[in-house]
């Protein structure tokens, strides 16, 4: 079977972008695990006109 | 939206490509044709009498008996009143200001070419601390002063920059980042490079060694000598990056006591603006809050093009001035504005935070999303005119001009 | 009433405008201090504190190179307390303690910039914004684990659609668990590396599984979450197929095993006939499905458990149960309450080989649902949405499930309480000492019998053998399984009296 682009992630060592619960950064990290936790917020504070206008402009 | 990105990446590559030097001082009027009798050019977006703060007015009035258009103050409020006096913003002129930022034609100012791109930008000599027309100061000794820089030490500076064929700022810059200052707040140390290049000049061409004592003492004894400088060459490098078509990237930050307004490279000429915010910082002994004048200058160009308050990490006493900010905090400023901006600066470079470029061109678009606005590192003037700077600090850029760009801007390239 | 002045010069002593103002600021907040100072003796600063009245004669020779302190107080008394205070400060080396809070971008694309080599972009945002982050991630070249909810299907039809474009993996949403190359992600366990590789819809049935492979002697390649829906029609298996064929082309993994609720017929043919094409041996569990013709390299089973024994080789052994005896509280049914979905599930397969009807939140195939009414064994889904709006899973968080526990307990028309375990990263550190201490808390008569089983590992944080002990001496039976647990409580509540 020839492998694909997925086995190339399976493969190589995990680094870990994580977006909400952060508990979950603290157990990868935990684990040695590298992980950068975002300090998300709702895209334009929350405010869906300016955040669909952002997905439209591809912020 | 792929051709945003082409256009900011274009926008990038003029603010990274641009080549400032700090060539001459030269009137005001020489400098800017378009520049007439009883036109005051004022930091910040447009405004008029009415709407000035007391420090702006200030230094109109004592600017207006400068200028010898009144003979006292009172009589230039007057006049001023009366509309005698056309208020214009220094940005609409390829010039920039601190604080109050007034230029009239009888000032001298400097002038920094960018010499990729050929254009020029202005700004009047840093007039010292303390009572200083750049802070609403107007009395007799700010107008002496006054009188000496454009008399003696205006004309001074311009033969010694002649005859050191200009100064080249980008590196003097980039050196003065690993010196601890971040060219808004802290000027120390490009101060003192600027005076190490230029002595040598300053000798072969002032005769008076009276004069040239003087001289060369009023550069290094102003820590912020060559915050104007830079300002100066923010503007130079700021604006071919004004009018790309799609290009989200701010080109000027700017306030001028009442209103804080940013352009927009793809909305032209147009100014996004929003009450301006108070600073929160420490003050000089006998002021407090309540005496502090809401935020002013044109001088946040230097954060438009990645320095001051986004070059934080470089200047961890700074730091200091926010709030509960600790010093080892510096870095995460920076840090944060890299969340806003399109890219970072590889010569300008920030040791502390192993020599990461400072953060550069502010997306219009970031700052929406992540709800990030430029910190800003500023004076704060007392709010009497003719008082003078009473603390320092940091301020925010107000999100709603960001967001009202954004709207101005989604329509521009066909999005609503 | 005079103010007190006291001004003090220490000379060629150098010192941060910014550390100074600092100070000042300190010692300005001693009581009876109306104004203070700390700044070096420039001529402008000479005038400032001048201005401020804080210099007398003294203060006034300093020099730039000079540090000056100047105190005006309502006395004397305040006035010496300030200018201990600015001494204190001055000869105290500057200890300045962190910032309470470090840096962390904001963006994805900053992160990336952090960590240029990040590969999987883990999402549990609320759903309405965990699309969007998602998006951005497989199109900066990320994999992707959805832990969200509330995903509407045709976000996620159109997410893995693009993903599957750009070959990159979503697993998700609604993806509790995944072992990736070793390492356990959000809610699973700490199983030991082998040559068996996983693809799961269902994050509790994974966990099982894995566990029990573990406690079997066997090991993980991967276990690739793809969410509970993956194999509806529209959703088409995208994230299973893709999973499929990595883990066929995987040299590390030998036998796959795939977990699911059971899929569309239309999709369950596509799967099935793309296990059928690996050369690996593979078993199939879509949980509380039918029989179906099975490719001929490939097993179906109907139990978690006989998931774990089949693809182990190991035999079918049914441990017996230690049952209570000489107690009957006159109860002959069931109820269960569950934090995994796929646990229930498991148990009502296993409790319609009773004599009574079950009933469930989430009926699996000849099953009831709770809205028709009736008697019979009720098995809850305590992490299904209805139980969660607005409060933490109960994996997280078990005292909503613990609660509905204790008044289970002391209702004796129940014969037997069945419950779930679950434990790993991401769940809670100690629920079983949690639930212990609840019942502990509480005398009943005639209660019924508690029967658990713990989902975990020994090298999971809260360790599977710790966890069974507490369970026990409480008095409640603990199985080995899941499935054991579900028969031995069927068999409790049926025994002949």
């Amino acid at each position: 079977m020839k492998k694909t682009k997925i086995n190339e992630f399976l493969d190589a060592p995990l680094t870990v972008i994580n977006i909400g619960l952060e508990t979950f950064a603290d157990e990868l990290e935990e684990q040695g695990v590298p992980v950068v936790h975002l300090d998300w917020a709702p895209p334009a504070r929350g405010n869906p006109k300016l955040a669909a206008l952002l997905s439209k402009l591809g912020a | 939206m792929q051709r945003i990105e082409a256009a900011n990446k274009q926008a990038l590559e003029r603010i990274l490509g641009a080549d400032p030097i700090l060539i001459d001082v030269i009137p005001a009027s020489e400098a800017i044709p378009t520049l007439t009798e009883n036109r005051i050019l004022h930091a910040g977006p447009p405004l008029n009498w009415d709407q000035m703060c007391g420090p702006m007015r200030g230094a109109v009035c004592g600017i207006a008996v400068f200028e010898g258009w009144a003979r006292s103050l009172d009589e230039a409020a007057n006049f001023s009143a009366e509309g005698a006096f056309e208020f214009l913003p220094n940005h609409h002129f390829d010039a920039v200001g601190p604080m109050t930022g007034l230029t009239t034609i009888g000032q001298p100012v400097m002038v920094v070419e960018n010499q990729t791109m050929g254009n020029r930008a202005y700004c009047a000599i840093n007039e010292g601390l303390g009572k200083v027309m750049r802070f609403g100061g107007n009395d007799h000794e700010v107008l002496a002063r006054l009188r000496w820089l454009r008399d003696e030490f205006g004309p001074a500076f311009g033969r010694a920059l002649r005859h050191l064929g200009g100064l080249p700022l980008k590196n003097l810059v980039a050196r003065g980042l690993t010196m601890g200052d971040e060219m808004h707040q802290r000027n120390v140390a490009c101060t003192g490079l600027t005076l190490r290049a230029l002595a040598p000049a300053f000798a072969e061409t002032v005769r008076d060694r009276g004069e040239l004592s003087k001289a060369l003492a009023f550069i290094g004894n102003n820590d912020q000598f060559f915050l104007n400088i830079a300002m100066a060459m923010g503007k130079s490098i700021m604006d071919p990056v004004r009018n790309i078509e799609a290009a989200s990237i701010v080109t000027a930050m700017s306030r001028n006591g009442t209103d804080f307004g940013i352009r927009v490279s793809g909305t032209g000429d147009s100014w996004f603006t929003a009450p301006v915010e108070m600073p929160e910082g420490l003050y000089f002994p006998g002021f407090t809050e309540a005496d502090a004048n809401p935020d002013m200058g044109d001088s946040t160009i230097v954060e438009t093009v990645g320095l001051g308050g986004f070059a934080m990490g470089a200047a961890p006493a700074v730091a200091g001035f926010v709030g509960a900010g600790e010093p080892s905090s510096a870095v995460d400023f920076t840090r944060k504005m890299s969340d806003i901006t399109v890219g970072e600066n590889p010569e300008w470079s920030i040791p502390g935070l192993n020599y990461l470029g400072v953060p550069t061109g502010i997306d219009i678009r970031l700052v929406v999303e992540t709800g990030i606005v430029p910190t800003i590192n500023t004076g704060i003037a007392h709010k009497e005119p003719g008082i003078g700077q009473v603390g320092a600090g940091v301020v925010n850029a107000p999100m709603h001009c960001f967001e009202k760009a954004l709207i101005a801007f989604a329509e521009g390239v066909g999005i609503t | 009433m005079t103010d007190t002045v006291i001004t003090e010069v220490r000379k060629s002593l150098y010192l941060d405008s910014v550390v100074l103002m600092r100070m000042s600021r300190a010692i300005t907040q001693i009581d009876g201090v109306f104004e203070a100072a700390m700044m070096m003796g420039t001529p402008a600063n000479i005038e400032i504190m001048t201005d401020a009245g804080l210099l007398d004669d003294v203060g006034r020779t300093a020099t730039g190179g000079d540090l000056v302190i100047g105190i005006r107080a309502a006395d004397k008394i305040s006035a010496n307390a300030a200018l201990d205070a600015a001494s204190t400060q001055l000869e105290k080396p500057q200890v300045e303690k962190r910032g309470n809070k470090e840096w962390h971008p904001k963006t994805l694309r900053t992160a990336i910039k952090e960590a240029p080599n990040s590969n999987l972009a883990l999402i549990s945002v609320a759903g309405q914004f965990a699309v969007s982050e998602a998006r951005k991630a497989i199109r900066r070249g990320l994999n992707v684990m959805i832990f969200s909810d509330n995903v509407s299907l045709l976000d996620e039809v159109e997410l893995k659609r693009e993903a599957k474009k750009l070959d990159r993996l979503i697993m998700g949403p609604d993806c509790g668990t995944a072992i990736i190359n070793g390492v356990p992600l959000a809610f699973s366990n700490v199983v030991p590396r082998g040559s068996i590789g996983i693809v799961g819809a269902s994050g509790t049935g994974m966990q099982e599984v894995a566990s029990l492979i573990g406690q079997y002697g066997g090991g993980i390649s991967h276990a690739v979450g793809v969410g509970g829906r993956d194999l509806r029609t529209e959703v088409g298996g995208i994230s299973t197929l893709m999973a499929i064929d990595a883990l066929d082309s995987d040299p590390n993994t030998d036998k796959i095993v795939v977990i699911s609720k059971p899929p569309s017929s239309e999709v369950g043919s596509k799967v099935l006939q793309r296990i059928g094409e690996s050369s690996k041996t593979s078993v199939i569990c879509f949980i509380g499905g039918r029989k179906l013709a099975m490719p001929v390299n490939a097993t179906q089973v109907f139990t978690l458990k006989d998931t774990a024994c089949t693809v182990m080789d190991v035999s079918h052994s049914d441990a017996e149960p230690v049952l209570p005896t000489g107690f009957d509280n006159g109860g002959r049914l069931i109820k269960g309450l569950f934090s995994g979905g796929t646990l229930c599930a498991e148990a009502q397969v296993l409790l319609q080989q009773g004599k009574n009807a079950v009933y469930s939140n989430i009926p699996v195939a000849n099953s009831l649902s709770m809205a028709e009414g009736g008697q019979g064994h009720v098995l809850l889904d305590l992490g299904d949405d209805q139980y969660t709006k607005g409060k933490p899973h109960p994996m997280i968080d078990p005292s909503g499930r613990n609660e509905l526990i204790l008044s289970a307990v002391q209702d004796r028309s129940w014969g037997a309480i069945l419950l779930d375990v679950v434990i790993g990263f991401g769940a809670h550190r100690d629920p079983a000492g949690l639930l212990v201490d609840l019942l502990n808390e509480n005398e009943f008569n005639d209660a019924p019998q508690v029967f658990a089983s713990v989902t975990g590992t020994e090298d999971d944080p809260q360790v599977r053998s710790r966890q069974v002990k507490k369970l026990a001496q409480a008095g409640i039976i603990v199985a080995p399984t899941n499935a054991d647990a579900a028969r031995w409580a069927l068999s409790f509540v049926e025994r002949s009296v």
